[in-house]
């Protein structure tokens, strides 16, 4: 099973479309980190404090890399999700296109341990993007910055002393990879259905964008659906950013994002082992 | 010939909504067979070989490879079995090297780097091991198809019309390599193919199918040399070579005139003594062109099956 993990990878980190998310967030990153340190977070100092009027006074600059890897965090992680399609929906469909699926599934090896291979090999890029995004946006914030306070507003203003802060970006990460793992895990289910790349990375941003505009549709009539829209849940990690933590709430939508992995990866697996490789 | 079966297939069907596309198939491949299996595109060949390698489940009948149900020794039946269906397809962004190494570890081989130049070396690659598998042309494809499947030095060799898209030295080349392979390495290879040609060339045993269903089995030498031949003469006269005829022991051999063309069905030797009676009798003869009747038979159902 690691051979064809490994196997999968190397699939995976051959092909130039791999590399366009790991370009675009080397460009995006350095680029948003200057912009914010030249002119921008004057500005946003400015907001958060704007919304307290003169009721508080901050001494000194909140400026430091915990706050710009919070900003660019929260910048990126809306299109994130548009990196992990373009790999994630290409897992299987790339074979259908080629025609690979002749040579690779009559080989001594099962369909399930095929999906397995893929599946996890999916998750791994899933993550290493994630951790690329980590060490760009928080790892040299940091390192150029420094560290201090982190003054963030959510649905109000949370300050948290140095030494809390580094526990909530792990913690955050952590749950950002378990959100774009449900993407991913749809990019993938997607596309074991059809035999061209574009088809699953189109579907999946497509489902993500008609999700998205649900969740925030201010219609009461949807407010019974959108516990089901997997989309709800995927900015939770912020939640790690408040006080004090709603853990129940993160449990919760953990579980959900977990469930959707699972019934997505069962539904790609049936499919997959049932399927007629006539391509 | 060995009796020892290698493929045994037996009631073997698949429908595809309304469409019989394989027809209760039966046939057995013996080791050491170079099987022929023939038919014209469309016949179902294609099909059963996706069958054999677990690539579409049948809808009914059975399948074993190696005296074992494939269904439930997939993976002990696929670890001695090496194919090509249809065209070969590669991982395009990979080399031809990378590209074998992949494939013998699926197939649960550490192959090590010498045995993968030597695979290249006798499909005539190994000047090209380096290069992405995309800047390959057809044929060197279709090689590379031929090292991957044997890559992992399989027992049974399926080749679904390997020789498409060649060019007669590469087809010669890869007749002679399947040749080299059964009689040296002692494979057994089962050969799909759409030309009777290609198979008489090669296989000791073959399968003519159409529509799905099987229509001729046996020995290769058997279906094609011991019936009876079918011969053509043109002559300047056939209506008064026919009134000759009429008149004489060649009766029995008539069969048909086609314009110029007196249609004769007799063993080998005996073309020579018609030619001298119709000589003999004033009859000029511009070609007598021999047909099989199995021949005839196979180019019949092509031609109706192209139509």
């Amino acid at each position: 099973m690691i051979t064809l993990i490994i196997i999968e990878l190397q699939k995976i980190f051959k092909k130039w479309r791999t590399y366009i998310g790991f370009i675009a967030i080397g460009i995006l990153v350095p680029l948003a980190q200057w912009a914010l340190y030249a002119e921008g977070l004057q500005g946003y100092q400015n907001m958060i404090t704007r919304r307290l009027g003169d009721a508080f006074i901050t001494g000194g600059s909140v400026l430091n890399g915990y706050l710009l890897a919070y900003i660019v965090l929260q910048g990126l992680y809306i299109h994130f999700p548009f990196l992990i399609v373009l790999v994630g929906g290409d897992l299987f469909s790339s074979e259908a296109t080629a025609g690979t699926y002749r040579i690779l599934l009559t080989r001594p090896i099962t369909r399930s341990q095929v999906v397995i291979s893929k599946f996890i090999a999916g998750l791994i890029y899933t993550g290493s993007l994630l951790l690329w995004l980590m060490i760009l946006s928080f790892g040299i914030s940091v390192l150029l910055f420094g560290s201090g306070a982190l003054m963030v507003f959510i649905d109000k203003i949370y300050i948290f002393s140095s030494s809390d802060v580094l526990w909530r970006f792990l913690s955050a990460y952590s749950f950002a990879f378990i959100s774009l793992s449900v993407v991913c895990t749809l990019a993938f289910l997607l596309s074991s259905l059809m035999e061209n790349a574009i088809g699953p990375i189109i579907t999946t941003m497509a489902v993500i964008v008609i999700f998205t505009i649900l969740s925030f549709l201010p219609f009461e009539v949807l407010d019974k659906f959108r516990p089901y829209f997997f989309t709800t849940y995927l900015d939770e990690w912020k939640m790690f950013f408040t006080d004090p933590i709603d853990f129940t709430s993160i449990i919760k939508s953990g579980i959900i994002l977990i469930g959707h992995i699972v019934g997505f990866y069962t539904i790609t697996l049936i499919i997959f082992i049932k399927k007629d490789i006539l391509s | 010939m060995s009796s020892e079966k290698i493929i045994e297939i037996k009631n073997l069907s698949k429908r595809f909504k309304k469409l019989v596309a394989v027809n209760n198939l039966n046939l057995n491949v013996y080791k050491g067979d170079v099987f022929g299996f023939l038919g014209p595109n469309g016949a179902g060949k294609s099909t059963t070989i996706r069958m054999l390698l677990t690539l579409i489940k049948p809808t009914s009948g059975s399948i074993k490879i190696f005296n074992k149900d494939l269904e439930q020794n997939r993976i002990e039946i696929l670890s001695k079995v090496g194919a090509i269906v249809e065209k070969p397809d590669f991982y395009m962004y990979l080399t031809a090297y990378k590209n074998l190494e992949i494939l013998a570890k699926t197939s649960g081989v550490d192959i090590s780097k010498n045995k993968i130049m030597e695979m290249l070396e006798i499909v005539g690659l190994v000047a090209r091991y380096n290069s992405k598998v995309k800047t390959f042309s057809h044929g060197m494809k279709q090689r590379l198809g031929i090292a991957q499947a044997l890559v992992h030095d399989p027992e049974l060799i399926i080749l679904d019309e390997p020789t498409t898209g060649l060019d007669p030295q590469g087809m010669k080349e890869i007749r002679d390599l399947i040749v080299y392979l059964s009689k040296e390495k002692g494979k057994t290879v089962f050969l799909s193919s759409h030309i009777l040609r290609e198979i008489e060339l090669i296989a000791t045993r073959m399968i003519i199918i159409n529509k799905g269903a099987a229509e001729v089995e046996g020995k290769v030498e058997d279906l094609l040399n011991i019936d009876k031949l079918k011969v053509k003469f043109e002559v300047n006269d056939s209506q008064r070579a026919f009134n000759i005829i009429e008149r004489s022991n060649w009766k029995k051999n008539y069969l048909s005139t086609d314009n110029n063309y007196i249609i004769f069905e007799m063993e080998k030797m005996e073309i020579h003594e018609l030619t001298k009676f119709f000589i003999n009798n004033g009859i000029e003869i511009s070609s007598v062109i021999p047909m099989r009747s199995l021949e005839d038979y196979f180019l019949k159902i092509t031609e109706e099956s192209s139509v």
